[in-house]
């Protein structure tokens, strides 16, 4: 079996409010000067035929209107 | 006329949808291992929290058998209405165009609001429509319904006539984008749309303009 991981973020350009709203939240935490805060989602899974992960990113782990994603193999292999 | 409400584990508002087409012909549950739809004239796609809503809301329930079935149903010309959590299935499963995010406030909004039936009207003009045509009081409650297409998209869903429902100006409570309360197909066959008008189907409950929303699907995906 392939480790992989995939991540998944909002598309460049799409309104992220979660986000804003961690970004919002961290001076009252004494972090000041932090931008750009993109919140997405980490899905980590083992696979008998990596060579389909990207159809599987496609169809279900995102919806490629509104989400990027990146496959990241655990396991050394490209 | 007879109408089929699908049911996946996790929809919580298809016992109203299924009260609300019983007003207008026979209905029944759909669930969602079934394939069947033959002797069903129309479907509507609940609102709720299908397969809990995991990973995307939608996104897990459009590989349902029932699903599939919706596909074929819907691609034959049949009438399909998706409420809510309806309406984000139908988008994850490419049979409406755009998706739905999470709200712009990041809060769960629950409220009644005005719908404008915003048949072929363009963004700029809609004000100005919006203040001699009737509107639709209905209710809307999601955490996850503002409607996004990429602007192209969305200028040809306005040329095209397919933005199916707007908030009336000023009342949009997710930062959809102008304003989209609801879309159709091409076909016109399958509207979607974030509030619930089977929730506004009796007085008691304050309106009743939600079965004009049933019977204009019912007449093929003419808004009301």
């Amino acid at each position: 079996m392939a480790k992989a991981r995939v991540l998944i973020r909002p598309k460049e350009g799409i309104l992220d409010p979660q986000g804003k709203a961690v970004e919002r939240a961290l001076p009252a935490l004494g972090f000041e000067g932090i931008e750009h805060v993109r919140v997405g989602r980490m899905v980590e899974l083992e696979a008998e035929d990596p060579a389909r992960l990207a159809e599987l990113c496609e169809k279900l782990l995102a919806n490629p209107l509104i989400e990027d994603y990146e496959i990241e193999r655990l396991d050394g292999a490209a | 006329m007879r109408w089929g409400v699908l049911q996946f584990p996790g929809s919580c508002d298809e016992r109203d949808a299924l009260h609300a087409c019983s007003l207008l012909g026979e209905a029944r549950l759909v669930w969602h291992e079934e394939r069947d739809l033959s002797g069903i004239d129309a479907v509507v796609v609940p609102g709720g929290f299908s397969y809990g809503d995991y990973l995307r809301a939608g996104a897990i329930a459009r590989f349902s058998p029932a699903m599939e079935a919706v596909a074929e149903f819907a691609a034959a010309g049949g009438p399909v209405l998706g409420i809510c959590n309806g309406f984000q299935v139908l988008c994850e499963a490419g049979l409406l165009p755009g998706a739905l995010l999470l709200n712009e406030s990041t809060r769960f909004t629950c409220r009644q609001l005005n719908l404008i039936p915003a048949d072929g009207t363009k963004s700029s003009a809609y004000a100005r429509i919006s203040s001699r045509r009737p509107t639709l009081s209905i209710p809307a409650k999601h955490g996850e319904g503002r409607y996004y297409a990429p602007g192209e998209v969305l200028d040809r869903l306005e040329e095209n006539g397919q933005v199916a429902y707007r908030y009336v100006p000023g009342q949009n409570p997710n930062g959809s984008a102008r304003d989209i309360a609801g879309v159709r197909n091409e076909a016109r066959n399958v509207v979607g749309l974030m509030p619930h008008p089977e929730h506004a189907v009796d007085p008691l409950t304050g309106s009743t303009d939600g079965l004009k929303i049933f019977e204009a699907v019912a007449a093929a995906g003419v808004p009301a």
